[in-house]
Parts: C-alpha cells; structure tokens; sequence
C-alpha cells in the first residue's frame, strides 16, 4: 500500500497552501486531488465571474501578486492559471477521487479510486462550496432550475422573468448580469451583508484587511457558531457598488425571502425592510469601526462616508411561477461542504465537521478553508497562508508527539 | 470601580443557559402552545390557556388564564372582549416588546420606557365576501416604537430590528403557515 507522512485532500489555493508549508518542514506528503489543480474554480464558477478580493490579496505562502493591476479582480481563467503555476512542484496527483478516510493504526486509511493510502495526518482541503445548497421549495413542474454552482450566463436560462433566491454574493451578481441582459428580474432577499466596494476612496477589502478585521481569530470572537453562519459579502469583482439600491436600478424587483408555493405562486416574506434595516445598520457600524481605527492609525483617507439607506419597495408578496410570470429560478442561497468520505466521528448532528481552529478530534486530521475557520479571512485565498502555517505546525507537533511515543 | 448594573428586568442569563442546555439537547426545545376556546353565545367565545409543553415535559402557568373574544356593537354584536384579530396585534406588540427587553439587557442598554402604536389595516371586503380579490386579513401592520433608553438612535433601532429579526408572532405574521383544522 502506498504511504505518505501527510495525505492532503483538495488540491484548491487552501491544499496547495498546506502542502507549501508541509515542504517547508520537510513532511513527505501527497496531494490528492479528484480533478485538476483548481478544479472547483474550473468548473463550479459562472463565466463573467471575478475575484470578489483585488489582486493585491492574492497572497499564497511563497507568493504574492506582482503583476501591473494591483486594486483589479482575477478572472476565473486567470485564478486557475494562477494556482497551476503555484502547483509546480507540489506533488499532486490529480485524477484521484477519495471515497473514505478511516482510522488506521496510529494514522487513518485514505481510500481512493485508484487505491488506498494509508498516512499518518490528513488534511481536508475539500473546499467549503463543494455542493449548492437549493432549498426543498416544491415549484411546479417545467419552471428549470439552476444552482449558483452550475449557472454560467443568461443565455442558460430560458426566455422569460427569473427568480434569484439568495442576496449575498452569488444572488446579487447572478440577478445584475440577468437585469443587464434584459431579463425581468425578481431577487429574494433574506440577511445580507451589505458593502460600498470602496469606501473612503479605497477598497473595502483594504480596510478589512489594515484595520485587523479580517485577522480576528475564532477564538477570540462572540457567537463563533453566527459568525461562521454569517452570509458572503455582497460584492462584486469590478471598481463598482452592487447592493440592493444598485439592483433596483438596475430593474430588479426586490422580494422578501422566499417562504413557498402556493397555487403555482411563489410566496415571499413581509420581512424586507427589517433585513434591509439590519444590513444598513450594520454596514454603518462597520464604518464606524473603520473611521475610528483610521483615527488612531492616523490614516489618510477620503473624508468619512456614509450610504443612503436600502430603497425598499412597495411590498410584494407573491409572484406567478410559469405562464409568462418566472420561468426559470437560480438558487444563489449558499454552499455547504462535502466531507462525507470522512468515516469518523467528526461531525455534529446537523452533519457539520466540529472542529476548533481546523483542528479535529481524530488526532491527526485537520480540516482546512471552510468560513472563519481560524480567521474571519478563512474563506478568502489570501486567509489560506495564515491557516495553512498554524495547522501545519500543530500536524508537525502531532506527528513529534508520535515519533517520540515511538522511541 | 463602580459599574452602573443595566435592569430591565430580563433575566438575561436564564435565557442564555437555557439556548446552552438546548444546544446540547435540542429536543427539549420543542415546545406546544394550546389554547381551548369555547362558544358563548354569537360572536362571543371564551378563551382558556393553562398548560403548554416543553423542556422535555408538561408544563403549566401559574393560573388558568381566561380570554373574552367578540366583537363590537358596531358589528350587531355585545363587545365582551376584543376581536381576534385584535388578540393578533396584542401578541405582536407584546412579542416585539419582550425581544427589545432581553436584546437591550442582553447589550448592556438600560430602558426607561418603550412605547408602541400597532396598527393593522384590513379590508372587510374579505371576510364578507364581497370581493374575492380582496384577502380577509391584513393587507398590512405598523408598529411604531417610542424608546427611551441609554443608547444612540443606531442603538435603539438596531435593537428592534434585532426583535423582529427574532420575534415569533413577526416570523407567523409575515411567513406562511400550515394550519390543520378538524372535527373530532
């Protein structure tokens, strides 16, 4: 059977991170992964879609962006083509499924379709989007339906209005570039994080980034479970605002979450203006934070800012599923991992892999890239490096601990 | 060191042990909420409430409480107690209120008065049958809060935000329901 010190599945930023790192302790490891090197950015992303981070965030251990548009946002083509060069070297193989880890002796049996491994440290590098979430709403039948994973461009979708459910970052950039192609366009909104692209003069992500925002650590932070549950940041890849006001200019109906069907309607909630009131509100205390730390840090800047209030329309609470009202609806309303090839006693009873800081319970495995996992910047390319350093000197200090129980 | 102790009268960390033990044992956290009703006479019914469940077993309030529901002489009828979609706008009221006491107790913020104006419109049309386009209940609810507390007008709003966003009768008002009626 083959053998390596470290088994790393997932050969995404997060994996590639982890085995830079694992090299730099000299831990012999290999990394699996079940398609190409960036697999999910290949093939679960939308055509126009961009980096929501600029580019002088596409920070990786052992690199940083050097090329001539720091403050823009890569495209997919040019994210994977970043992470096949960051690949090089990696001792990745690609083409190989994982279809169970199990414990094995003082390490864990990892296998595959194309045979078993057996290591003494796993990492699960698996991705935190590997599956859309789409809600069990019964539509009538011939209303197409489509996931934030699989849609690509308008063209897809058939002639006529569509529903977007989800406004976090997925739904808002799904329904712009519907509403931009001429589609009537009707999103649903529930909580949502509502952010300016630049504030001050300077990209939001700066300011997350300098004022220690994105650093704070789970272990550190109130309500971890909330915060880790919290919805993607409405944002979009480009040097413009995409919020909810932006999508009503744009033509965009604005409905309330979507509650359910009913004689062939589609019913939403009476619930709009408090999550738009919630989401404003907490956009201006996230400024507020910001101007305050640029006061002690004696930041330049562009004079304080604040935004106009979201512009809630008149409610509706229904719309007509087929028959010239929606004809087709794109589930933006989430990602969940799969982690079910882990034949171990990780997860909680909602099927959630319980981990602290990405550290496991099953001595030796460690989970990486899933939301605030270490970090608010967990999910991002640029949290992986941070991520990636603390897991692996926590597996080179596990794997010391077994060498001396060993001898 | 003196710290001002904010009360409003919310036993905050009841509460909080209670969302701990029911993290741990989430079945304990199904609850059943009953009410019996009975005719009276015309529009009048009376109303009782004494026992729910929940916490893993049966429960009781301290007294049976008693509730009149009718309707107003304006409707040909003896106005013995409110109407029931009157007892809709007090369970609001009262759920919204409650929510902005444990979420300001909860934040630190003292609360010196909190006053509310519900309001529901509603088009008779409906229930009457006159128009069927027209639905039998509300076509929409204000509720306007009067807050006097220790805290900034962001503060105040962001908690009755936080009240509706987990306010119960807020979630049956503006989210469908299944609702079952038989005869036994």
């Amino acid at each position: 059977m083959r053998h390596a010190t470290t088994v790393v599945i997932g050969a995404g930023h997060c994996g590639l991170a982890v085995s830079r790192c694992l090299a730099a302790h000299s831990v012999d490891h290999v990394v699996l992964e079940r398609g190409e090197v960036a697999h999910s950015w290949r093939t679960q992303r939308w055509d126009s879609l961009r980096l929501l981070t600029p580019n002088w965030m596409t920070r990786l251990p052992g690199h940083a962006y050097r090329g001539h548009d720091p403050d823009g946002y890569l495209t997919m083509p040019e994210v994977v083509g970043l992470l096949e060069e960051y690949a090089t070297g990696a001792p990745v193989l690609t083409g190989v499924t994982v279809t169970s880890v199990r414990a094995f002796g003082d390490g864990y049996l990892v296998c595959t379709d194309q045979g078993p491994w057996r290591a003494r440290t796993v990492v699960v590098a698996a991705g935190a989007a590997a599956t859309a979430a789409a809600p069990a709403v019964p539509l009538p039948p011939g209303i197409p339906t489509v996931t934030a994973a699989d849609y690509r461009n308008p063209a897809g979708l058939p002639e006529g209005g569509v529903l977007v459910v989800g406004a976090s970052a997925s739904g808002i950039q799904i329904a712009d570039e519907l509403a931009r192609s001429g589609r009537p366009v009707t999103l649903a909104v529930g909580e949502h994080v509502r952010l300016p692209r630049t504030y001050r003069g300077r990209d939001v992500l700066w300011w997350m980034d300098a004022s220690g925002l994105l650093d704070e650590r789970w272990d550190a932070v109130g309500d971890l479970l909330r915060q880790r549950n919290l919805p993607s940041m409405q944002l979009v890849g480009a040097p413009r605002t995409l919020d909810l006001n932006a999508l009503r200019r744009q033509g965009a109906a604005l409905v309330g979450r979507l509650s359910g069907v009913r004689d062939g309607a589609a019913q939403f909630s009476g619930s709009l203006a408090n999550v738009c009131a919630l989401a404003d509100l907490k956009l201006n205390r996230l400024l507020d934070r910001f101007d305050a730390w640029a006061d002690r840090a004696g930041v330049e800047a562009d004079a304080p800012e604040r935004f106009d209030p979201t512009a809630v329309p008149e409610p509706v609470l229904s719309a007509r599923l087929g028959r010239g009202g929606i004809e087709s609806v794109v589930w933006a309303t989430g990602f969940r991992p799969d982690l079910s090839f882990l034949d171990l006693a990780v997860f909680d009873r909602k099927g959630r892999i319980v981990h602290d800081g990405g550290v496991t319970a099953a001595p030796g495995l460690y989970v990486m890239g899933l939301p605030f996992l270490r970090r608010r910047k967990s999910t991002l390319i640029d949290g992986a490096a941070a991520d990636a350093r603390d897991l692996t000197d926590h597996l080179v200090d596990h794997l010391d601990a077994l060498a001396g129980r060993a001898s | 060191m003196t710290t001002s102790v904010v009360d409003n009268g919310v036993n905050v960390a009841a509460l909080l042990g209670a969302r701990e033990a029911i993290a741990d044992a989430p079945e304990i956290a199904r609850f059943q909420w009953r009410s019996r009703v009975s005719w009276v006479n015309g529009t009048h019914s009376s109303a009782e409430v004494d026992t729910f469940h929940g916490f893993g077993e049966e429960q009781r309030h301290t007294r049976t409480f008693t509730f009149d529901v009718d309707h107003p002489p304006q409707f040909a009828a003896e106005d013995n107690g409110i109407t029931p979609v009157e007892y809709v706008l007090v369970a609001l009221g009262g759920c919204l209120t409650a929510g902005i006491a444990a979420v300001a107790q909860q934040r630190g913020i003292q609360l010196r008065s909190v006053r509310a104006e519900v309001a529901a419109e509603m088009d008779l049309q409906g229930i009457l049958g006159v128009d069927p386009e027209v639905r039998n209940g509300f076509s929409a609810v204000r509720v306007d809060y009067r807050i006097d507390a220790d805290a900034t007008p962001a503060e105040i709003e962001a908690l009755v935000a936080q009240s509706q966003k987990r306010s119960a009768v807020y979630d049956i008002l503006t989210n469908p329901t299944v609702v079952t009626v038989t005869v036994s």
